[in-house]
């Protein structure tokens, strides 16, 4: 048993080699080592995206899909190859079904805007949970004023786990859309949206799942979830800003009316009226962000190659040993699961306030978050106005975990004595 | 895991800017607030948030004539917000509407930079924020319990309260 965990487990990281790849890390703020605890905010990008990013520019570049010449014809193959690249990493049946769009929050929008006015009837109902992120509810209220459409929203357990039972309960036949978070943000567990998606199927409703911090630590197959919409950042998983993703399934895709309107999105047009191009490109209205796309493309090749398991058994250990010490210290509270999540720690720390703490903590050199992480319902519900947030990626090791605690130590200090100092 | 086994050097001394913004007497008036609860009689009252960072402040006067007899808060958030309007409250009682007005004022130069007001007796424990100034992000955090005030006593004009009812119990 314990020898077949061993021999399928995959070679550890050499986060070494890893932090040598970006760049950014190796500088020093406020006199002491950057120690970079803020990727569910937006990741650090490796050399080869900014290179990406940047031969595209020196080499490459014009507009796509427009022009006969060499550069727009080299453009062109740039864009849709990083597409067919996010299409395989994804496990999309095809390339067409991977719209470019600048991120989460648009494409939630987009599908919330195409499809949701002509599909919902008033009294239809959308089925979220209470751990959304703001950009998986917000365009669902925006929709529900226009619809009269009604929001229902699956609790979360004291444990700070999606109750399952409730999301069952509340799915009837009026739900027509089923919208939930892979990973939380601020809890950092893992929905289990392969059975949600299957649930919101039984009952006729489709199923879109917020990917923002899921796809860059886990392996994303979408045909395996088995869900109908599945949306992610570039940003967050060592892309460039700007650039995202919405996957559909071509039928609905096919189905939905454009979002915006303007070139590249048509098929012809007259004054009177217009024929839409085929999908993707129906959703890609205007010039759309070329190098963004590139270096996304870029971004999945070296997380591909790196290897997504190998980050995963990385991040795991790691946010075990997070664990581990945060919860050591007095006074010293963790939100979320034990097990299931990923590294996202929201924590409280006694009564020093999460943005105190991420000042304190900010003068060592440690970027952390405080607030209410766009997750302002969460909060209530979880009783808090603002946690502190630390977050884990590839490049992170534990000298910076201790770094962390070291660095909390200080504020326990200058709070004049906080808890008390953690059983090292 | 032991200290021994980090190999960050740990570091512990606190850095100079990070004492000048948590002095004393600032933690002080967080742990132990001052004028904080409901106030009895109120005759103004008023609740502000700091949208970015979730901070409240609930700030209520009892204001007969031209003068605030009594200033009371309720709040939450960090330990800048929650000890700035404490202090505030301390500085209010007393004071013409028009006095009232002019500390925030120079509260709010302080916050911007304006050294020599570091000195002036006037804003009392208020001093002690001076090196807010020197944390951008953090001068929102100060200000919010003066935004109170000032939403309160500037939107009003000699009109009256704008939320009496707001003010009791
Ligand atoms: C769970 C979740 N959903 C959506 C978003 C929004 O992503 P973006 O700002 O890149 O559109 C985020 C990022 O903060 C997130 O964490």
């Amino acid at each position: 048993m314990t020898t077949t965990d061993v021999a399928a487990s995959p070679a550890p990281l050499d986060v070494g080699r890893i932090r040598e790849d970006f760049p950014i890390l190796n500088q020093r703020v406020h006199g002491r080592p950057l120690v970079y605890l803020d990727s569910a905010a937006s990741s650090q990008k490796p050399e080869r995206v900014i290179e990406a990013v940047s031969r595209y520019y020196r080499h490459d570049h014009a507009n796509v899909h427009r022009g006969v010449h060499a550069l727009s014809v080299r453009a062109t193959d740039a864009y849709e190859e990083a597409r067919a690249t996010v299409a395989a990493h994804i496990g999309a049946g095809d390339a067409s079904e991977v719209v470019f769009v600048r991120g989460t929050t648009e494409a939630i929008n987009l599908v919330a805007s195409a499809w949701g006015p002509s599909a919902l009837s008033e009294g239809d109902e959308i089925l979220l949970t209470k751990m959304e992120h703001h950009s998986n509810l917000v365009p669902w209220q925006l929709l529900a004023d226009r619809t009269g459409a009604i929001l229902r929203f699956a609790d979360v357990t004291p444990e700070g786990e999606l109750d399952l039972e409730d999301l069952e309960r509340l799915l009837g036949p009026r739900t027509r859309m089923v919208a939930v978070t892979h990973v939380s943000n601020t809890l950092g567990v893992v929905n289990p949206v392969e059975r949600i998606a299957g649930l919101s199927h039984d009952v006729g409703a489709l199923c879109l799942v917020d990917g923002a911090q899921a796809a860059p630590h886990l392996p994303i197959d979408v045909e395996e979830l088995g869900c109908d919409f599945y949306a992610f950042s570039g940003h967050k998983m060592c892309g460039p800003t700007g650039i995202g993703v919405l996957w559909g399934r071509t039928e609905l895709l096919a189905a939905m009316p454009p979002y915006q309107g303007g070139g590249e999105m048509i098929a012809s047009v007259r004054l009177e009226g217009s024929t839409w191009a085929a999908v993707p490109h129906k959703f890609e209205a205007g010039t759309p962000h070329i190098a963004g796309a590139v270096g996304l493309g870029e971004a999945i090749r070296y997380l591909d190659d790196v290897g997504l398991d190998r980050i995963h058994a990385h991040e795991a250990s790691l946010t075990t040993y997070a664990i581990e010490r945060l919860d050591a210290i007095d006074g010293l509270r963790i939100y979320g699961p034990r097990h299931g999540r990923t590294g996202v720690l929201s924590f409280e720390y006694g009564d020093i306030h999460a943005h105190d703490l991420a000042t304190i903590l900010d003068h060592q050199g440690i970027a952390i978050r405080a607030g209410h992480h766009c997750n302002q319902p969460l909060m209530e519900h979880l009783g808090v106005t603002a946690t502190a947030r630390a977050s884990l990626y590839l490049y992170n090791t534990r000298d910076e975990i201790d770094a962390l605690i070291d660095g909390l130590r200080v504020a326990a200090e200058m709070f004049g004595g906080v808890g008390d100092a953690p059983r090292a | 895991m032991s200290d021994s086994e980090s190999k960050h050097a740990p570091n512990r001394a606190i850095p100079e800017s990070l004492s000048s913004l948590y002095q004393e007497v600032i933690l002080d008036h967080y742990r132990r607030p001052r004028n904080k609860g409901p106030l009895e009689g109120a005759t103004h009252s008023i609740t502000m948030n700091n949208p970015l960072c979730g901070d409240v402040i609930e700030l209520q006067l009892e204001v007969s004539g031209d003068r605030i007899d009594r200033a009371r808060f309720e709040g939450r958030g960090c330990s800048i917000s929650q000890a700035a309007a404490s202090m505030m409250t301390r500085e209010l009682e007393g004071r013409s509407l028009d006095e009232a007005l002019e500390l925030a004022g120079k509260f709010t130069q302080l916050m911007h930079g304006e050294r020599g007001l570091s000195e002036d007796a006037d804003l009392g424990d208020l001093r002690a924020l001076a090196g807010v100034a020197r944390f951008p992000v953090r001068i929102k955090c100060a200000l919010l319990g003066f935004n109170c005030l000032e939403e309160l006593l500037g939107a009003e004009g000699a009109a009256g309260p704008r939320d009496p009812a707001g003010g009791g119990a």
